[in-house]
């Protein structure tokens, strides 16, 4: 059990980095509590892997530290980090009964067979393998063997954290669902820190107590899931949770508050606008938006263009001139015909400088 | 599920049972043929029975040829089979030198035999050759052409240089088809490299494995060339294995009845023996 610091942590597979695209992992200053659940969420190629090989010891960062319990430990290997690891693929030792892939950590480190018997019994009875420990690992389906993977990480009692690389790539999607819960099971058994490497939003937001999304190589906001969801730091938070996802709208800034079509719009974001410079925009989520009459003050006039259904709720795309914006209507609630008005929710509104937010 | 059954289907396997027939079903049969029949020549036959195939079971000589057969095959599998696995280990699985070992383990596999067997026999000779002089300068009494020992290690010296390469190859291929994963995961786990080799890379040799054994096993069963020209089966009859009293009889003693029949037992063992490896191998596979 440890509390990991990442300090002014950087990493490029390149051997002389001279352009800011050049770092797979820009600068990066990060806390993870001791036991909580964390999910790094961010599409493909966004640096999350890489960061998830620099914790576990499997890369070696090319500036900064990583120290556990304030002990710097940037240059140790994986084992001596007490670290363990799920990956995409499943890994099991085909040879090896599941008992003694679960045993196999312990053997390593020269534990008394007594102490690795009474171990993996408690560990099989936790992730459900008790009935199987005898049969051969290769002959396990693909959640079985995640199992596998995952309980070689809970055998040991030193372990500081536990990583999991994407672990549901290859997992039917009806266990899923089930893994994704025992999961989460587990963690409030085990109280292990946990790290959780995704790029669907589902997963990332139902396993973790704090979320870090990161794109192009950027932690972009770092946060319960609520939070990400109520109040994006960033456009790339907005777009990327949610289904669908937030309204970006350009806006301008004239008399410094945030004017979309010349519609003067009301923001959390306070201040005047114009005092800085950078590109403008307004965000909201189509949770936030409603219809609204035309007559009425700080309403977008817009035209209805396209109505879907999915389900307990209806997705009207709208037309407010040259902007899409997208809105939820609830099952059963009337749509205007095509002449209309949207109104933002003012409290769930906020305007972004340069992608990021605006106090 | 319902099958169609269409009886013209059949025509479509024609072209290969005809193929077949024509390379080894028919050639199979002359030799099947030869060895139930006696002759004098003038393409005079005469029924023989089993006759031919009672003498040479019976006989001291193919005894002696089939003992020296399992000896040498089997040596050479416990010499290539070890190595090649530990030449791959050593192989680097990234990077610029990749291509480079790749061709030099290739370079033995590409040489035509009868050359390799010329090749090594002029290596060897005692007197002018670079091997057996500088054996001979070292002290050792190196003779191959005269001392059945010295012949037996020149041979087997000859085979395992020809032929290591392919088992390399072969374990080679296994081990890069291995995810880092594994790799990473034996770090994780703490296991140390033998520990990886028990359980990481061999099972996932075992395939290519079972398939090197096989075809080393059946190659060297068969061996002919390279040992023709480099002993010629001497001195005496030292390095005599099956092949070499196989021509010896059939071209030597043009006794073709006896010939045949050991054409065919020779083949049945082949035979006999690669299917209890597989077998062997494969149970173990399924367990």
């Amino acid at each position: 059990m440890a509390k990991i610091l990442l300090d002014t942590l950087r990493h490029a597979y390149v051997a002389d980095p001279a352009s800011e695209s050049d770092w797979a992992l820009k600068e990066l200053n990060l806390e993870w509590e001791d036991g909580g659940a964390y999910a790094l969420l961010g599409p493909s190629g966004c640096g999350k892997t890489t960061l998830l090989s620099i914790i576990s010891g499997l890369l070696r960062p090319s500036r900064g530290r990583v120290l556990f319990d304030g002990r710097d430990v940037t240059d140790l290997p994986p084992d001596e980090r007490h670290i363990a690891q799920v990956f995409q693929f499943p890994v099991v030792y085909d040879t090896m009964t599941v008992y003694d892939n679960l045993a196999f950590p312990l053997r390593n480190r020269g534990v008394d067979e007594a102490h690795v018997d009474n171990r993996v019994r408690e560990i099989a009875e936790m992730i459900d393998l008790t009935h199987m420990l005898a049969n051969r690992a290769a002959g396990l389906t693909a959640d079985g063997k995640q199992k596998i993977s995952l309980g070689r990480g809970l055998v040991r009692s030193d372990v500081n954290a536990i990583m999991f690389d994407e672990p549901l790539t290859v997992i039917d999607p009806h266990l899923k669902w089930q893994l994704r819960s025992k999961l989460k099971e587990l963690h409030q058994r085990v109280r292990t820190t946990m790290i959780y490497v995704t790029h669907d939003q589902t997963e990332a937001l139902t396993f973790a107590d704090k979320v870090v999304v990161m794109n192009q190589g950027e932690v972009v906001q770092i946060g319960t899931p609520v939070e990400l969801f109520e109040r994006p730091q960033h456009t790339f938070v907005g777009h990327f949770i949610g289904s669908p996802g937030m309204n970006v709208l350009p806006c301008d800034a004239s008399n410094g508050g945030a004017r979309v079509n010349g519609v003067a719009l009301q923001t959390t974001s306070g201040g005047d606008l114009a005092a800085a410079a950078g590109r403008l925009e307004v965000g909201v989520r189509p949770e936030f938006v409603t219809f609204a009459d035309k007559g009425e003050n700080g309403v977008l006039p817009a035209r209805v263009v396209k109505v879907s259904d999915a389900g307990r709720y209806r997705i009207v795309e709208a037309q407010a001139a040259d902007h899409a914006i997208k809105l939820l209507v609830p099952e059963g609630a009337d749509i205007p015909g095509e002449a209309t008005a949207l109104r933002f929710d003012p409290e769930r509104t906020a305007v972004y400088r340069d992608g990021w937010i605006v106090a | 599920m319902n099958k169609t059954h269409d009886n013209r289907a059949w025509f479509f396997v024609l072209p290969v049972v005809a193929l077949v027939a024509f390379n080894a079903i028919i050639p199979l049969m002359t030799v099947v043929n030869y060895s139930v029949q006696e002759t004098f020549g003038d393409n005079v036959f005469f029924w023989a029975g089993v006759t031919w195939f009672e003498q040479i079971l019976r006989s001291p000589r193919f005894h002696d040829a089939l003992t020296r057969q399992l000896i040498f095959t089997f040596t050479i599998l416990l010499i290539e089979v070890p190595l090649g696995v530990a030449i791959a280990l050593t192989m680097p699985r990234k990077g610029p030198w990749v291509p480079v070992c790749l061709v030099l383990m290739a370079l033995p596999l590409l040489i035509p035999w009868n050359v390799v067997g010329a090749m090594w026999n002029i290596f060897a000779l005692p007197d002018i050759g670079l091997l057996g002089r500088s054996l001979n300068a070292l002290g050792f009494d190196y003779n191959f052409t005269r001392q059945p020992g010295d012949a037996w290690f020149t041979l087997i010296l000859m085979d395992v240089w020809h032929w290591t390469s392919l088992v390399v190859l072969l374990a080679y291929a296994g081990l890069v088809s291995i995810p880092d994963a594994y790799y990473q995961a034996a770090k994780i786990d703490g296991a140390r490299p033998f520990a990886i080799f028990r359980y990481i890379q061999l099972p996932k040799m075992k395939r290519v494995l079972t398939i090197a054994v096989l075809l080393r096993f059946m190659d060297s069963f068969m061996i002919y060339t390279e040992l023709s020209v480099l002993t010629g089966g001497g001195p005496g009859n030292a390095t005599t294995l099956l092949s070499i009293d196989l021509v010896k009889i059939a071209l030597g003693q043009f006794d073709l009845g006896p010939a045949a029949a050991m054409s065919l037992i020779y083949f049945l063992i082949i035979l006999l023996l690669s299917w209890v490896f597989y077998t062997l191998m494969m149970r173990n596979e399924q367990q």
